[in-house]
Order: C-alpha cells, then sequence, then structure tokens
C-alpha cells in the first residue's frame, strides 16, 4: 500500500504464493480491448440534426413509394359483385336456407357485370366469402397432410374427425372438414352472348401441387355419408389435379378471404358488358356469410389495395411533419447542448445531491 | 487459489449423528491416539468419518434428478413443465415437441453448466484426496498414503511446505521445544507466520522410532467451525494436560519454516474446521431482480387475463355456433369433440383456457433467467478483468465473487464504510507518545495537515495525500517517530528515564510477535500491525527484541546501570491475550533479576480503570495527551505496568491454569474473569499514538461518491476524536458544514452515575432524544439553505438512539445529514445498523471493511464489498465483491454499477417488451379466429422466437451496452443518481416498455392484414392464406423487435451489429432452410418464402413500412423526450458529442 516502505520484508511477494513459481503469475489482469470494454464502437446519439436527419430521411423515402403503391393499386381495375342474395329468388328469400339446402330449388342465377375500365389480360376471378372462419382451430387441423401426399396413408385420418371415416368405416379421402366444405358455386362467363374461357389451370400454389398433394391419390369415398358438406369431386382425377381443392385448402387467415377461382385471358373493354351464370351451391345462408364474385387485373404490388400506398404516405408525411416541427422548435429555441440548467433535477432543487 | 475455491463451497453435509455426540456444540469426541486396536474397539461406538471430502454437489447417480428439482423450483420452469406435459393432450393449439423445445434448450444449458461446474469441483477433490503423506503405520514406521486413507488417531508426520491433510494435534516439530511455524493464507487469508507450540511433554517425540510405545487418548470438543479456538485434553501416562489452539494445525494451512513435524489426526475430512467453514458466499438477490419476479407475476396475470378473455368470448361463440342464422355449419359443431361442443360450451371454454395458456406461454420469458445469468457471469468477468481496479502493490484485482448484485451497484443509496484498513491502509506508524506524561514525538499527522489545508485553500485543489510529503525520509515502515529527546539512546538522559525504560520493554515485550532474523537485521511477524510497530520502534530506541521460546523472550537493550548494550532474557511465564472485549493484552515475565512483572497495554478507558492508587501520577497529562492524539487522528493505547509478589503470582497462577483446562462452553469467559483478576493495580507509564495512513485517493473517492449523491457513514471502533479527524482527512467533513455531535459523556449523566439503574437508563434516555430533537429542529431549519450537516454519534448513545423507539427519529435526520460517523462501535452494533438503515430508507446500502469485526455488517447489507488488504480474508470471504484499496470503489460503484444497473434493467424490460410484441399478434390473431386458439404462425417459429431470433441481441444489450464511456461516469458522478432514483427500472419505464411491446403488436397485427389480405398479394394474382400472412408477420415482429433494440443502443461495435444483423438475417435463412423441409413436417411453412414472398413486392414494401410504423411511437417519444424533456444521462451524452 505504501510504495515508500519497502524495508521490512513482510512476505508481501514470493513468498506466499507457492515458492516454486514465484512472481511469475501476476493476477494482474490482461489488456484487452474486449476485457476492458473499450472495443471500437459507434455510439448514436440524438442530437437534434440526427433526429431531424433520421425523419427526413424516412419521409424521403416514404413518400415516393408511397405515391408508387398508390399508382399501382389504382391502375388496378376491380369488379366485386355480391351475389348471395341477389342469386335467390326474391319469393324464397324469406328463408334462404331453405332454398340453398332444397335440392329442388334452381340454383343457376345469370348476373351481368360491366367493366368501367379498360382491363388487361389475365383477369384473375376470385370468390369472396365473409364471415367465414376458415382460421378456426377446428376447422384448420381438420386435414391429413399424409393422405394427401401419399397414397399409401390411405388410413391416416385421425386428425380428420369429423369428416374421416363413412358411417361403415372406410376412410374418406380428401378427409377432413376442409375438404368436406369445399367450395362449389360455379361461374361461366359470356361476353356479347360469346363464351369467356375461364382458365383453371395454374391457380394453386406449384409447391402444393408437387408436394403436398399426391399425383396417384385419387379422391375416395368424398361427400358419400348423410351430411354433403360442399363440392364433390372427380374421383378420376388426382388430387395434385385438383386445383380448386388445393386453393380451397390453403386456409385463408381472417374471416373474409378471397379465392382464385381462374383466369380469363383475354382483355376487357370499357363497358362490355359481362354475363356470368352462377350455379349457387354453396350454402353460407346458414351462418350469415356473403358471397361476392370478384374480378381484378394486377399490377406489380398485386391486386388492388390503397393501404399499403396511404400507409406509406401517412408516415412519410408524419415524419416530414415531426421534422419540419423539430427543426421549427430548433431555430426558434436553440439549445445549449448539455446544457446543465435544462436538467429534471435542477429544476427540482431539493433532489440535487449535496453540493459540495 | 485452491484454498479460496475451497472456502466457496456449500456448507457440508450435517454430519452423522454418531459423530456429533453430545449435539452441536458438544464436547464428546475421543481420539485413541496411534492405537488402533483401542480404535476398532471404539469404532464399534463411534465412527469417525474419513478424510475424503467430496465438495462436489452432485454424483452421477443423483445428477439428472437432483439438477432437474433445482430447475424445477423456478416458478416459471414449473409453468413450462407443465405446459409440456398438457402439451401432448388433444389441448395442445400446435406440436408439443415445439413446446417442449425451449423448455428442453434452456433447462439443458443450466443443467449443462452445472455439470461443467461440478466437474470441476470433482477434478480438484480427486487432487486433494489423491495427495500424499507419511503415516505410522503399524510396522513401526512412517509410509506414504493418500490423504483420503487418514484416520482419526493417525499419527502423521509432516515436511516443511506441506499441506496439513487434516486437523493435527501438534506432537513435536524438528525444533526441540516443539514449535513450528505455519501460514494459514487458505484459512483466513493472512500470510503472515504463526507460530504453534506443542505440549512439553510431547516435544520430546523428535524421531520416527519414538512413536513405538506412544499412546495416548484426547477428549475434544466436536467438530465446529471455529478457526481460532479449541478445546480438549490429552490423558497421557495417567496424566492430564489441557490443549489449546497453541496446538491444533489445521487443514489446508502450510507448514513453514519448519523441517518437519509430527501430529495427530483430530478432525478428518468434513469435520475439519475448514470444512466445515466452508460455505456458499451469501445469497443474496438485487432489488432489480426482485422487482423483476413481481413483473413475471404480473405477465402470468396478464396471461391469465387475455387466456380469460379468450375463453369468455369463446364459450359464448362456440354457444352460438349451433344457433340460428349463425349455424357454422363447415365445423359440424353437431359432431364436435368436448374442446368445441356448443352444447358444452362452459366446458369447452374451461379446455380453452388450457389451451390459451399454452398458446400465450410465449408471454413469459422463459429464457429471461438464463440470459440473465449469462449476461452476469460476463458482467462479473469485466468488472474482474478491470485493470484500472487491479491493485499494484498487493497484485489483487477485483473479484466479483457473485454475480447476483451487480446492477445493485449503480443504484447504491448509502455506503457504511469501517475505517481501519478500509479508508486506512492499516499499516500502523508510531508518531507520537506520552511516557511519564510528557510527550514524545515531533512528526504531523495526515488529520493535521489536512485540517490546516482546509482553512486554507479549497479542498478540490488537495494534492493527493497519500506519502512522502512529509520533509523526513522514513526508511523503517512502522516507524515515524522523531524526537531527539528519545532516540539514539538519549533517552537515558531524560528526567523519568527508568519510566521510559520500563515503557519501551513493555513495547518490547507484551505482544505476541515473532521476530524473523536475517542476517544482521531483525524484522517482525505480527499479528496485528500495531504489534509490529510498537515492536519496531522499541527495536528502533535500542530495546531489541530477537528471539522468543516457548518460555522466554529475548532482548538486546541497554543497561542503564553498566552502560552498554546486554542481552537479557525474561522468562515468559503467561500470555493474557488480546481480545477484542478484553481490549488489552498482558503478559507475566520473571527477569533476570527474579522479579516478577505483569506488563500491559490496552485501550485508555480499560486501563485507567485499572490502576492503582500510586500508579495514577500521570494519569491527567497522559490524558490530555491522549484526547490530543486523538485529535490528530492517532490511535491510542495505555501503557501499564505492576510487579507481583511471588506468593500473589503462585495463588493466581493454579487459578488461571485451572480455568484454562476447563473443557465447557463457558470455557473463554472463565480464562477472562480468571485474567481479570491479576489485571489490576497497575502502574501507568505512559500512552502511544499510532497513525493509520489513509489510503490512496480516499478523500478523492470520497468526494466522487459525495458528489455522487451517496450518503457515507463510517462505523468505527475509534474514539469520537479519531473518528472526527480521519473524517476530516478524508473529506467526509468539511469545515462548512454543521456537526451534530450525539454524545453521553456529558457532566449531567457522570452526576447520575451513582443512581439507580433504571433511573440512568431513563435520564440517557430522555437525552439522546433531546439531543435528536434539538438536531432535527436545527436540520429542518436550514432546508432549502445550502448547509450540510454531519452526524456525529458514538457507540453508548447509539445503543439508545437505536432501541427504545428512537430509531426512527434517529435514522430519519441521520438520512438528513450528509455523513454521518459512528464511533465507539461494537461489531454487532455494526450490523444493527446496516440494518435498520436499509429497513428504514429502504434503498440500497452497500458495506465496505476489511476485518472479521466488519462480516456481520457486510452480510447485513444489500451488497458487501470486502477489502482484500492486510486483516486477512475474513472479511472478504463473506463479502459480494472484494476490492484491494478504498479508491477502487469509485470506479466498482459509478462505472460498473452504472453500466450494469442500466443494462440488466434495460435487458429485463426489453425482454419483456419482445415477449409482449410477440404474444399480443398471437392474441389479435387469435381473437380473429373465433377464439379458437389458432396461432397466427407455424409451430416452429414460436418456439424459436425466444431461443433463436431475438436471444442474443438483448445479451449484446446486457453485457456490452455503455450509454456513456468509464471516463464521463466518473466525471458526471451524479449520473449515479439514476441509478438511486432507479428510472431505469421505475414501475412507469417498465410499463411503459410493456404498453410499447403491446402498441407494437397491434400495429404490425392490423397493418399486415390491412395490407396483404383479401387482393392478390403477387402480380399472378395469388392470394395470402394464413401462411403467408404469418410468414409476414413474424418477419415483421423479427425486425421491429430486433430494430427496437438497435434503437435503444447506444453503443456498437462489430458484436452487437453481429447479434442484431444477425439475428434478423438468420430468420431468412431458417425460413429457406425450413422450407426445405417435406410438408409434413413444415407444414404451412413449406417453401413459403422463396415461393410466394421473394418475388412479392407486397411482402417486402409492407415489412418496411410496418417495421417503420411499429418503431414510431417509441422513436418520437424518444425524440421528443431527449429534445424537450432530457433526462441527465441524455445531456450529458450530447454534451459529449457536442464536444468532441
Amino acid at each position: 500500500m505504501n510504495p515508500s516502505s519497502s524495508s521490512t520484508p513482510r512476505r508481501s511477494d514470493g513468498a506466499t504464493r507457492d515458492s516454486s513459481n514465484p512472481r511469475k503469475n501476476s493476477n494482474k489482469p490482461k489488456y484487452s480491448r474486449f476485457t476492458q470494454q473499450e472495443l471500437p464502437a459507434c455510439k448514436p446519439i440524438l442530437t437534434p440534426a440526427w433526429v431531424i436527419t433520421a425523419y427526413m430521411l424516412v419521409a424521403v423515402v416514404f413518400i415516393p413509394i408511397g405515391l408508387a403503391s398508390l399508382s399501382a393499386s389504382e391502375s388496378v381495375v376491380e369488379i366485386v359483385d355480391r351475389y348471395d342474395v341477389e342469386c335467390i329468388p326474391e319469393h324464397l328469400r324469406v328463408d334462404k336456407v331453405a332454398y340453398i339446402r332444397s335440392s329442388e330449388t334452381k340454383k343457376t342465377c345469370t348476373r351481368s357485370l360491366s367493366v368501367p375500365k379498360h382491363m388487361k389480360a389475365p383477369v384473375y376471378v376470385y370468390y369472396q366469402l365473409d364471415n367465414f372462419y376458415q382460421n378456426h382451430r377446428r376447422y384448420v387441423k381438420s386435414r391429413s397432410d399424409k393422405q394427401l401426399r401419399y397414397k399409401s396413408k390411405e388410413h391416416d385420418t385421425s386428425s380428420c374427425d369429423p369428416e374421416s371415416t363413412t358411417s361403415n368405416g372406410s376412410p374418406i379421402t380428401p378427409c377432413g372438414l376442409i375438404a368436406w366444405s369445399l367450395f362449389n358455386d360455379t361461374y361461366k362467363f359470356s361476353l356479347a352472348a360469346k363464351a369467356l374461357d375461364v382458365n383453371k389451370k395454374n391457380i394453386a400454389w406449384k409447391s402444393d401441387k408437387d408436394h403436398k398433394f399426391g399425383r396417384d391419390v385419387y379422391p375416395k369415398n368424398f361427400q358419400s355419408g348423410g351430411l354433403i358438406g360442399g363440392g364433390k369431386l372427380d374421383a378420376s382425377i388426382p388430387l395434385s389435379e385438383q386445383e380448386d381443392l388445393i386453393v380451397w385448402m390453403r386456409t385463408a387467415a381472417l374471416p373474409t378471404f378471397r379465392k382464385l377461382y381462374g383466369k380469363i385471358e383475354a382483355d376487357l373493354e370499357p363497358d362490355d358488358k359481362l354475363t356470368v351464370v352462377i350455379e349457387n351451391n354453396y350454402n353460407t345462408y346458414s351462418f350469415g356469410g356473403k358471397k361476392k364474385l370478384v374480378l381484378s387485373t394486377t399490377s406489380w404490388i398485386g391486386g388492388k389495395n390503397d393501404f399499403v400506398g396511404i400507409a406509406y404516405l401517412t408516415i412519410g408525411g408524419l415524419c416530414l411533419f415531426l421534422a419540419i416541427g423539430f427543426a421549427v422548435l430548433h431555430l426558434l429555441c436553440p439549445r445549449n447542448l448539455g446544457d446543465p440548467s435544462y436538467l429534471s433535477w435542477n429544476r427540482d432543487a431539493a433532489a440535487r445531491p449535496t453540493k459540495l | 487459489m485452491a484454498g479460496e475455491r475451497r472456502w466457496r463451497r456449500r456448507p457440508p453435509p450435517p454430519p452423522p449423528a454418531s459423530s456429533s455426540g453430545g449435539g452441536a456444540g458438544g464436547y464428546s469426541r475421543v481420539v485413541h491416539c496411534n492405537d488402533a486396536a483401542a480404535a476398532a474397539a471404539g469404532a464399534a461406538r463411534v465412527v469417525y468419518r474419513g478424510n475424503e471430502v467430496a465438495t462436489t454437489k452432485y454424483t452421477v447417480a443423483n445428477f439428472v434428478p437432483k439438477s432437474l428439482f433445482e430447475q424445477f423450483r423456478r416458478a416459471a420452469n414449473v409453468f413450462f413443465l407443465a405446459v409440456a406435459c398438457v402439451s401432448f393432450s388433444p389441448l395442445a393449439p400446435y406440436r408439443a415437441v415445439s413446446i417442449l423445445l425451449p423448455l428442453v434448450v434452456v433447462v439443458g444449458a443450466t443443467m449443462a453448466k452445472e455439470a461443467v461446474e461440478d466437474w470441476r469441483r470433482k477434478q480438484q477433490d480427486i487432487e486433494v484426496n489423491n495427495r500424499k503423506v507419511k503415516v505410522y503405520n503399524e510396522a513401526n514406521s512412517f509410509h506414504e498414503t493418500e490423504w483420503k486413507r487418514l484416520r482419526v488417531g493417525d499419527v502423521v508426520k509432516v515436511e516443511k511446505d506441506e499441506f496439513f491433510p487434516a486437523d493435527l494435534l501438534l506432537l513435536s516439530s524438528s525444533y526441540e521445544d516443539g514449535i513450528c511455524y505455519v501460514e494459514t493464507m487458505n484459512l483466513d487469508g493472512e500470510t503472515n507466520l504463526k507460530r504453534k507450540q506443542s505440549l512439553q511433554i510431547t516435544s520430546s517425540l523428535t524421531n520416527d522410532q519414538s512413536f513405538q510405545k506412544f499412546k495416548a487418548l484426547i477428549k475434544c470438543e466436536d467438530p465446529n467451525d471455529k478457526l481460532y479456538s479449541f478445546i480438549g485434553t490429552m490423558y497421557f501416562n495417567g496424566v492430564q494436560y489441557p490443549l489449546s489452539p497453541q496446538q491444533i494445525l489445521l487443514r489446508d494451512s502450510k507448514l513453514r519454516n519448519t523441517q518437519y513435524v509430527y501430529g495427530i489426526v483430530i478432525f478428518t475430512g468434513h469435520d475439519t474446521k475448514v470444512m466445515q467453514n466452508a460455505m456458499d458466499p451469501p445469497s443474496k438477490r438485487s432489488n432489480v431482480e426482485r422487482r423483476m419476479d413481481k413483473i413475471i407475476y404480473l405477465l402470468f396475470t396478464i396471461l391469465v387475463v387475455i387466456a380469460s378473455i379468450g375463453s369468455i368470448f369463446f364459450g359464448i361463440k362456440t354457444k352460438g355456433e349451433m344457433s340460428e342464422g349463425n349455424y357454422m355449419w363447415y365445423l359440424r359443431p353437431d359432431k364436435s369433440s368436448i374442446f368445441f361442443d356448443p352444447r358444452r360450451a362452459g366446458l369447452a371454454a374451461f379446455c380453452h383456457f388450457l389451451t390459451s395458456l399454452m398458446l400465450y406461454g410465449c408471454l413469459i420469458p422463459i429464457s429471461l433467467y438464463i440470459s440473465i445469468e449469462i449476461v452476469k457471469v460476463l458482467q462479473s468477468t469485466f468488472i474482474n478483468q478491470d485493470q484500472k481496479m487491479y491493485c499494484e502493490e498487493s497484485d489483487k484485482p477485483a473479484r466479483a465473487r457473485t454475480s447476483n448484485l451487480n446492477e445493485e451497484l449503480g443504484q447504491v443509496h448509502t455506503i457504511l464504510s469501517d475505517k481501519t484498513g478500509t479508508l486506512t491502509c492499516n499499516s500502523m506508524e508510531f508518531v507520537k507518545c506520552s511516557i511519564g506524561g510528557v510527550a514524545y514525538g515531533s512528526g504531523s499527522t495526515e488529520a493535521e495537515k489536512s485540517y490546516r489545508k482546509d482553512k486554507e485553500i479549497n479542498y478540490f485543489e488537495l494534492k493527493p495525500l497519500s506519502s512522502g510529503f512529509n520533509g523526513y525520509e522514513r526508511l523503517v515502515k512502522g516507524f515515524n517517530f522523531y524526537d531527539d529527546r528519545l532516540m539514539n539512546g538519549q533517552w537515558v538522559k531524560e528526567p523519568h528515564s527508568e519510566t521510559v525504560q520500563m515503557f519501551f520493554r513493555v513495547l518490547a515485550i507484551c505482544h505476541t510477535a515473532i521476530p524473523v532474523v536475517e542476517s544482521k537485521s531483525v524484522s517482525y511477524e505480527a499479528e496485528s500491525p500495531d504489534e509490529a510497530a510498537f515492536v519496531t520502534t522499541a527495536r528502533e530506541l535500542g530495546f531489541e527484541f530477537f528471539q522468543r521460546t516457548q518460555m522466554s523472550i529475548s532482548l538486546h537493550e541497554f543497561d542503564l546501570k553498566i552502560g552498554r548494550k546486554v542481552i537479557r532474557t525474561y522468562k515468559l511465564l503467561n500470555i493474557l491475550e488480546f481480545s477484542s472485549a478484553r481490549k488489552r493484552m498482558s503478559v507475566i515475565v520473571r527477569t533476570e533479576e527474579d522479579e516478577l512483572l505483569l506488563f500491559c497495554k490496552g485501550a485508555d478507558g480499560v486501563i485507567f480503570e485499572k490502576l492503582s492508587k500510586d500508579g495514577q501520577v500521570f494519569e491527567a497529562e497522559t490524558k490530555c495527551h491522549i484526547n490530543e492524539y486523538s485529535e490528530a487522528g492517532l490511535r491510542t493505547l495505555a501503557v501499564a505496568y505492576r510487579k507481583l509478589t511471588e506468593e500473589e503470582y503462585r495463588i493466581w497462577n493454579e487459578e488461571f491454569l485451572a480455568a484454562k483446562s476447563s473443557v465447557n462452553a463457558d470455557h473463554d469467559m472463565i480464562v477472562d474473569e480468571a485474567a481479570e483478576k491479576i489485571e489490576k493495580d497497575l502502574i501507568l507509564l505512559g500512552a502511544t499514538g499510532v497513525e493509520d495512513r489513509l489510503q490512496k485517493g480516499v478523500p478523492e473517492c470520497i468526494n466522487k461518491l459525495a458528489e455522487a449523491g451517496i450518503k457515507i457513514w463510517i462505523l468505527t471502533g475509534d474514539k469520537l476524536e479519531t473518528a472526527v479527524n480521519i473524517g476530516f482527512a478524508c473529506h467526509l467533513l468539511r469545515k462548512e458544514m454543521k456537526n451534530i455531535v450525539i454524545k453521553l459523556d456529558t457532566p449531567e449523566i457522570s452526576v447520575l452515575k451513582d443512581g439507580d439503574k433504571e433511573a440512568i437508563k431513563m435520564a440517557i434516555n430522555e437525552r439522546i432524544a433531546n439531543q435528536i430533537r434539538e438536531a432535527q429542529s436545527q436540520v429542518s431549519s436550514s432546508k432549502g439553505s445550502s448547509v450540510s450537516f454531519a452526524l456525529i454519534i458514538d457507540g453508548n448513545s447509539l445503543a439508545y438512539a437505536l432501541s427504545s423507539g428512537l430509531e426512527n427519529s434517529f435514522l430519519d435526520l441521520a438520512v438528513d445529514c450528509a455523513s454521518v460517523i459512528c464511533c465507539r462501535i461494537s461489531p454487532k452494533q455494526k450490523a444493527l445498523v446496516t440494518r435498520l438503515v436499509k429497513r428504514r430508507t429502504r434503498k440500497t446500502t452497500l458495506a465496505i471493511g476489511d476485518g472479521a469485526n466488519d462480516v456481520g455488517m457486510l452480510q447485513e447489507a444489500d451488497i458487501g464489498v470486502g477489502i482484500s488488504g492486510v486483516e486477512g480474508m475474513q472479511a472478504v470471504m463473506s463479502s459480494d465483491f472484494a476490492i484491494a484499496q478504498f479508491r477502487f470503489l469509485e470506479r466498482l460503484l459509478l462505472v460498473h454499477g452504472h453500466w450494469c444497473y442500466r443494462r440488466i434493467a434495460a435487458m429485463i424490460c426489453y425482454f419483456f417488451y419482445k415477449n409482449l410484441a410477440f404474444g399480443f399478434t398471437l392474441f389479435w390473431f387469435e381473437a380473429h379466429a373465433l377464439f379458437s386458439a389458432q396461432p397466427a404462425y407455424n409451430d416452429w417459429y414460436i418456439s424459436f422466437y425466444n431461443v433463436a431470433f431475438t436471444s442474443l441481441p438483448v445479451m449484446a444489450l446486457g453485457v456490452f451496452d455503455k450509454d456513456v464511456s468509464s471516463a464521463i461516469c466518473l466525471k458526471f458522478p451524479s449520473l449515479h443518481q439514476d441509478g438511486i432514483r432507479n428510472i431505469f427500472f421505475s414501475w412507469p419505464r417498465i410499463l411503459g416498455w410493456m404498453l410499447n411491446g403491446i402498441i407494437t403488436a397491434t400495429i404490425i397485427y392490423y397493418f399486415t392484414t390491412n395490407a396483404i389480405l383479401d387482393q392478390a398479394f403477387r402480380s399472378d394474382g395469388r392470394v395470402a392464406g394464413s401462411e403467408l400472412l404469418g410468414a409476414t408477420m413474424y418477419t415483421c415482429v423479427v425486425w421491429a423487435v430486433n430494430c427496437q433494440l438497435a434503437l435503444y443502443l447506444s453503443y456498437f461495435t462489430w458484436i452487437q451489429h453481429l447479434l442484431i444483423w444477425g439475428s434478423i438475417f438468420f430468420w431468412y435463412i431458417f425460413l429457406v432452410i425450413y422450407g426445405f423441409f417435406p410438408p409434413t413436417i413444415s407444414t404451412t411453412a413449406y417453401r413459403v418464402f422463396l415461393e410466394a414472398c421473394v418475388s412479392s413486392p407486397l411482402y417486402w414494401l409492407s415489412s418496411l413500412f410496418i417495421v417503420v410504423a411499429a418503431l414510431l411511437p417509441y422513436f418520437s417519444y424518444l425524440t421528443f423526450q431527449t429534445m424537450f424533456f432530457p433526462k441527465y444521462h441524455h445531456s450529458i451524452q450530447r454534451a459529449k458529442t457536442g464536444d468532441s
């Protein structure tokens, strides 16, 4: 402790340690920038200039993106037609459920749509359901990935309850609630009495077709139980080719959703009158769901949705506003950086530590 | 240091009932020495444990169950275990294995850590157990055997520089008189040699052959942890000999300066004193951690609330499934299992509740505990590795002995400091003395100088008051005495030369130091630095103590009659040792003239009470000098002697011996009482004044700590005057402060002395209460002004102030004062004061001390800091942090404390933030899925969230983040206020972070669903299903929480960059790799990234604006705050960039 006193041979060195290695291994910590916490670093600090720059940067980046997305979204032409009510003859609308359940009633209905703007091919055809909980856990789980993929796993239906087997115990392929409730409305388009082809190929994800649904798995015992859910499947076509089913079985995230029905591979001109013949089979009346037919083109951003563009513009605008606000405030009352008189506790004198 | 390691262990398992016989503290142990037959006979009754030690926590067999048990004592882990169990049932919202994985990772990591630690212990045990020692066997010779084979009663031979294998009774040594020297570094850290001495009767057993016929029986105390006491009796040849600690060689101490010793094994293995002493470092929990527990409970509450809300809604919705107009035929409610049965909606709701607990399990940060543990260990490493807390002189770095309390260092509100050895060097220097009423010694002390300087210049400009400031070149350590009247033999000419002679004789003889003769010079090994100073002084003034045997002490001294130096030998009859209770020590010697003398030195108060009528000649002058010395900051002792008659001594000696050989619990008291009977009618010789220099840097350090707003209390055993002067010397007291002194020896009370005890008590109580009240009114009247107060109170008054209902008003007063000095205080009171301060202020207290008397205080305080100085390691052993010098406290608190506090607080807050941000996206999704507990994400996304994508960056925050550099921490000590006020871990801040998490989750959920849903996701017309929503949302969450961390961090090295951006990048890598797993494993994540996301501009655009939007609330709050309502640390950070 006292460097000047060294005359007494107090055993403060070698002798205290093992006499074999006197003083060799000093306990002094070795120096490295890491252990001394002195690694080179950048220390971002919220100076006014930095803050204003950051906000400006966001604004500068976001506003153009917003405008671009908005214009992309605007360029998309979309026709939405709700037909669930309209397609029921007026006198039967009192009890819609009875209408849809009845095998006697005529389900075909014809709708006419007018094209507001030029629609460049391909025009995508969607059906949109509402209040349909494809994300319900019971529903989502009610499928058998193995059965869909492998012929040999036909009996792997344990997760498919209550639509796993027929009443006599033979397995249903494809099993489960999702497949059972397959959407089965159909649309036939014609333009000026000329039928428009709807291309239903290549509407599902490729990976689904190739790897989730087997090429050698065919529908079996499907919709043969007491209660028929939704659409039926052609038992001669393998599952990997049943694109409607594949699309349906990618469950939607929210109760309102669109699913791809097909593509019209022809341009539609403004004021074209499209006639749609709808087979209105699917029961959304029991749970008060809506059905809509959607025709839409796409742009680079996808379908028509102004939200992204507006969000970009809003955030960009907000940041611009904040940047300007901060800049003005900073110019009006410039503050000395690190001025201690602004410190919270200097305003609160009592809390100040004892003045030395 | 192997020894230190051994100290840190858990307490040994309780001894088997057979070995404790009479219970703890009994005296039932019987040792048959060198007598295998008798031992075998005895073995039928009592079996003592072997010498093998096992310090491991686990064995191979019990490792798994025991460590698992340890793990599942944590509430969070139990919760996850329960969840994991339930997850195998159909209740589970996702696959069981993905619920199990995080638990397995966390528990596995912790168990691996335990296993490695235990393996190291095992290795050390094996090494220790297989050390070799020579044991006497039936073949009548010594042969080598392993330590673990030693049995109680064996005779062993230990050679120079070997460790003792067990607690031994010293029989004889290579020295004729049976003395030997031991070093007890591993036990108490003391590096000086200690002298041990065998019984005279056994000291003749000096060669291997002499043990053929040696048989003895020892009865002694049962194993206990008292290192400095031993009570026992040896029965040898039909005679009873009392044993004392003098004959005990403790395991783990080392034989020095002695060729060999013979000893009998008394305590083996876990019965040895060092093993009995072994214990874990005290387990303390920090404030932050205690609050963290509360937050975890809060999270549990949130979890239960969310789950309940979900269940209620689920119940209602489920019931409605069958109703008219809302018949969800596609769910087949008519054929649903009980978990969804609309007809039994209540039951379904309950099952849903359990499922939700699993779904939202990610709200409970399972990896928090292990992350914090790892972070704290790394922080401790930084403390240990800090070169600026390494003491060159003693070659000791700082040691964080526990890593639990790192962040507590940044919140210290009150420091309770010992004085001697803590503020001072504890290397005593003899400065002044008063002999026969005449004061000698012309040097001046630090306190005097500082006091003088204080008047003239501002204390800020004070130069370090370390060493070498006085004109003399000090050549001899411990000696700083200059007086021509005494030096160079001039004392002979003094009027009281006989008194002077006797005075220095007392100094030269009345001690327990050991001379170390090297060539011509003599140096001393003393147990206390005071003694070393005394003996050195005596030597310098011509009373050179150069030899000590068991029976005698020899001096070179000047003979007044002959007029030259002669050798005088004093027969040493008794040593009445020093203890803090007795506050004195005496020796009884027989001079060459056959005179019987008792030499005594001790605290002045004690000695003055024991003076004879004619011994008080110089009392008044001496008292006066003692007061002067105290005021000058010196430690004083009074020196006295008396002559004994043969008769008187003989009678007393018998009584004393009887007391000494008594074997029972009151042993010490009986011996003290016996000793007291001869220490009376003393003749006063004078007094000594010894200076204990302040350690380097203490005043500066105290200044800084005071600037930081830390209150400093000094708790010392010194006299009031000494304490006050040290207070001035180290700037704890300053001229402009008002001193409030509360003490007892005011005249009224001395008058009362004759009254009855109750009345005295009442009167004293009343007086103290009055003093406190006066002081309080004084303090409160000057509130708001810049006057600060110092409170000085002595031990007696403190005893009253802390009892009888005064403690609250006293503590309030003390808290209002800037500095407090408690003097004349006992170790127990130190602990008591600490506890009361802790309880009253409800703030963090730190106790710092260096000696055994500080142990209570260190353990009582929230943080105990031990100074690994001269007074042994006992304080360090019971401390949480060990530093070599007081001045390192500044860096420990202001730098490491500040950093660790900020880091841990931020880390915990962030942990809750990220878990809520994640958990609430799940909640929002579930709310839109009819509360059916459908997770928004793929199973493995969920289980990897805490383990992979967000775990490492938060550790980078906990380990590396620095808001300001160490230089700035020291330059602006008031940064420490942040910790004291706990602003980084206040409830508003914690709840703010939680709210931020919820806001982030809400923004992410709603923006994602609005941005990517319904319409085509890509230009090829395909739409996003739940799998794309999950992937996009998860991408946003990972980005947002990691960027949030990046926004928070104020210190970016390549490590932070690597961990943060690496974690985000890893998410994409994970998504790609996971996407290549067969669809039966990856399910919804199958090729989702490569096929769907990469080529979708919407995916990238959405993640960009959603992440920015999620960060914007925090960022704008932060910018508003720093621009318009900056906190102190903001300003300092900014000030620094302004400069540079």
